[in-house]
């Protein structure tokens, strides 16, 4: 599947939708997308990644970016990663830098 | 930054816009919109930068530096534009091939960055290499950018360190040890509660710095078994972590992996140490393969014959010359680099003697590598450890320049301990001599017993259980009709050679294991375990097990089941180590020992004595600066049981038993607050074969 990615921003959080798979070469999509949410300054950006199938060294490396350009203060949310992902998030070591979740939820997030 | 005029470019080359780069620091470094490339040839005539799309064969192009790019001996180049995540570099060098003179550039050869940080080529462990890809090792981009959350080193006192000496991929690859990704760094994440319920506080990993697990591989005929390179003590890249023991090396991600082993074994509160090979390379002799230096500067890095042979002071057939200025700058541009960038916090040196040799292998008496090492600020705060050793017949175990900061592995110690435990004539004085931290090695130079790296068991050589179930050793498994590994060591197998279905035989040799932990355990100096020794782990009898990457190596988790008493003994006497700093004293006047016999306050260190007696007085410990019950222990290695007249315990206390390895399970060992007084305060018998440590209270 070709990826895709696609930005939204709702009640100050940022909502990232990636399909697909996520190389070097497409990293800077992604990247381009935490830009904008940033500028934005949300409070909250939710990664939804249910339907993306791979993710390299280089879209790890987009989230390390987005929590040290973003800060401790803005949560930043895995939601519903394949197995592969999630493992790689896991095992090295990005689980601590974000929170991993099943599925979005409102309100963890949003805070509703 | 972007906007700095001196991350222009300012030339083309092969496509690629770049610019004169700087020679500090070494090696490929990220700059605003490009990479700098800086690498040393002393010799080299000219020397093109080679560009790889990730994993192919073929170069996506060769990049020469041109004359005005040079600075000394350094080419230097700023490339711009690159994908730093698909890009692999390699170097091209060109100069005289002249081996008597120790020049043997090939400019058909492409060469590992001797400072590459991340190697592709071997990303999956035990995956067959494509042997005709040209370019093997491939110098790969790295990115500093990981996380530490706020990791502080432990940095554990030198006295208060409990070494636990393991093999990564051995640790849990076999499925008994119930880990998501066996054999990984990841796995051993999994493991630290187990290491935190054992009780040590420092690992020291066998070498993880990226090598080939192929390198002379073999099919055993007998077998069918594939013969690799399984321990790793032959280094292809010292700046990379081995890729192939992260579960996540495929995807590149191998450094966050390791680093997120280490930020959780400082949040247990567990130092790390590594075993580091400086004393060879990968490259073998001339009959060897051009990885990276033999093609930079062969004259330069390594210590070669006045015929331009490479000198053998390793046995692995090359040796780098660490003492000239270039090499030893290298070592220490590693070193901080892994103490900075990984938070290591020591380092064991493997075959350590040849960092003090010159340029023609000669000793020097102030090795300027291991005097730079000592005083670094960066690594003030690593563990400086020695094998103060090497292949070429330097042995300097008490003599080891040590600049006040290098321990030694003390392989006096082993081999004294050895022979006491085995009840050999001759040995009650050494062992004694041992226990105290072998004042006769680090007193009369002004070290303290923690200058000892105190063990019985490492990965050369027998385990725990096969010292005490092996006479010989039993290496045909290795290929080598069993030529291999050490005749010397002084091992019993207490009656029968290999596994025993006899319960005396058994019950002896769990008997001796814990007489040797005990002997470990109690003495001065910085004791180290064996992984897997505190399970009566085997390798049924093979002493040099280098090559295996099969059960033979692998840690078999059921034995935490069946052999729970030796767990039990190992943990609580470790506990009670780690309890007691009368048993842990920084220098040789900290300390107060004394040492008896079967009669009180008479040490019987004749030849024929088998008998060690000592008791460690609580009100000097750390030199009377803290409070600590007064101690005593009597090993009694002799093949009957002995009386033994007890010193009396200080005044208001009494003497309690806190182990005695000729009990079975559970009275072998009894936890703090469970040790039964004696109902007899001036003496005691000790059984056959037998520790006994006593606590006054």
């Amino acid at each position: 599947m070709a990826f895709t990615s696609s930005l939204e921003i709702i009640r100050n959080v940022a909502k990232i939708t990636l399909t697909g798979r996520l190389d070097a070469s497409t990293a800077t999509q992604f990247r381009d997308l935490v830009d904008q949410a940033a500028a934005q300054k949300v409070k909250a950006v939710a990664l939804l990644l249910k339907d993306l199938e791979y993710m390299a060294s280089a879209g790890l490396r987009v989230i390390v970016f987005a929590r040290q350009k973003m800060g401790v203060a803005v949560k930043l949310y895995v939601v519903a990663p394949q197995d592969i992902v999630r493992e790689t998030i896991e095992v090295s070591g990005f689980s601590q830098a974000v929170v991993l979740l099943p599925a979005y939820d409102a309100a963890v997030i949003e805070g509703k | 930054m972007d906007a700095r005029i001196d991350f222009y470019p300012t030339h083309e080359i092969a496509g690629y816009q770049v610019r004169a780069g700087r020679p500090l620091p070494f090696g490929a470094t990220l700059v605003p919109g490009g990479v700098n490339f800086s690498i040393f040839s002393n010799h080299a005539t000219s020397c093109s930068l080679v560009l790889f799309e990730k994993g192919a064969r073929t170069p996506l192009a060769e990049l020469p530096f041109p004359l005005e790019f040079c600075i000394g001996d350094m080419f230097c180049m700023i490339v711009f534009g690159l994908d730093y995540e698909t890009i692999e570099y390699g170097y091209r060098m060109n100069g005289p091939w002249d081996p008597a003179r120790g020049l043997r550039f090939d400019e058909t050869k492409i060469l590992s960055d001797p400072y590459a940080r991340m190697l592709g080529g071997r990303a999956i462990w035990g995956v067959e290499p494509d042997w005709t890809d040209p370019y093997q090792h491939r110098a790969r981009l790295a990115f500093d950018d990981f996380d530490w959350q706020g990791d502080i080193p432990p940095q554990i006192p030198l006295a208060d360190l409990l070494v636990y000496e393991l093999h990564v991929r051995s640790f849990t690859k076999d499925k008994s040890a119930q880990v998501k990704h066996p054999g990984t760094y990841a796995g051993l994440v999994e493991k630290i509660p187990y290491l935190k319920d054992l009780g040590v506080n420092c690992v020291e990993l066998m070498p993880i710095y990226e090598f080939d697990e192929f390198e002379n591989s073999r099919v055993d005929s007998a077998t069918g078994e594939r013969l690799m390179n399984y321990w790793g003590y032959s280094t292809v890249g010292f700046f990379a972590p081995k890729a192939g023991y992260a579960a996540t090396g495929q995807f590149g991600m191998h450094m966050d992996e390791l680093k997120t082993l280490i930020k959780e074994l400082h949040r247990a509160g567990i130092e790390v140490m590594l075993d580091v090979v400086f004393n060879h390379t990968a490259e073998g002799n001339e009959n060897g393969p051009y990885i990276s230096f033999r093609g930079i500067d062969n004259q330069t890095y390594y210590i070669l014959t006045p015929e331009g042979y490479y000198y053998n002071f390793s046995g692995c057939g090359n040796t780098l010359n660490c003492n000239n200025p270039v090499v030893r700058a290298f070592v220490l541009d590693c070193l901080r680099y892994w103490a900075a960038e990984f938070h290591i916090d020591g380092f064991r040196f493997d075959l350590a003697s040849i960092l003090g040799r010159d340029a023609n292998g000669a000793p020097l008496a102030n090795p300027p590598l291991l005097e730079s090492l000592a005083f670094d600020p960066i690594l003030s705060k690593c563990k400086l450890v020695a094998e103060a050793w090497d292949a070429g017949g330097l042995y300097q175990v008490g003599s080891f320049p040590a600049y006040g900061r290098w321990a030694e592995w003390n392989g006096k110690y082993r081999d004294d301990m050895r022979q006491f435990l085995k009840g050999d004539l001759g040995y009650a004085g050494a062992a004694a001599t041992r226990i105290q931290g072998s004042p006769d090695l680090y007193q009369w130079n002004g070290r303290g017993p923690t200058a000892s790296i105190n063990f019985i068991t490492c990965h050369d050589g027998f385990t725990l259980y096969d010292l005490v179930a092996y006479n010989g050793k039993h290496n045909e498994a290795n290929g080598e009709n069993n030529n291999d590994g050490g005749n010397d060591n002084h091992s019993w197998n207490c009656g029968w050679e290999g596994a025993s279905t006899d319960p005396a035989v058994n019950t002896l040799r769990r008997q001796q294991m814990k007489n040797a932990v005990s002997f470990l355990l109690l003495s001065f100096g910085v004791p180290m375990i064996l992984a897997g020794d505190e399970i009566a782990r085997t390798q049924y009898g093979n002493n040099n097990n280098y090559c295996h990457d099969t059960a033979l190596s692998w840690i078999d988790w059921t034995g935490l089941t069946q052999n729970a008493d030796m767990y039990r003994f190992f943990k609580n006497l470790i506990a009670f180590r780690q309890a007691h700093p009368v048993l842990r004293p920084k220098s040789f006047q900290d300390g107060l020992v004394s040492f008896h016999g079967t009669r009180a306050w008479w040490a019987d260190f004749s030849d024929t004595s088998r008998v060690v007696a000592v008791m460690f007085d609580g009100s000097q410990a750390r030199g009377g600066l803290v409070a600590d019950n007064t101690l005593y222990a009597a090993f009694n290695m002799y093949w009957e049981t002995l009386p033994f007249q007890l010193p009396a315990a200080p005044a208001g206390t009494l003497w309690h038993v806190v182990a005695n390895t000729g009990m079975e399970t559970p009275n072998d060992i009894f936890t703090p607050g469970q040790e039964p007084p004696l109902d007899d305060q001036s003496g005691i018998l000790v059984g056959a074969r037998s520790s006994l440590i006593l606590i006054a209270k």
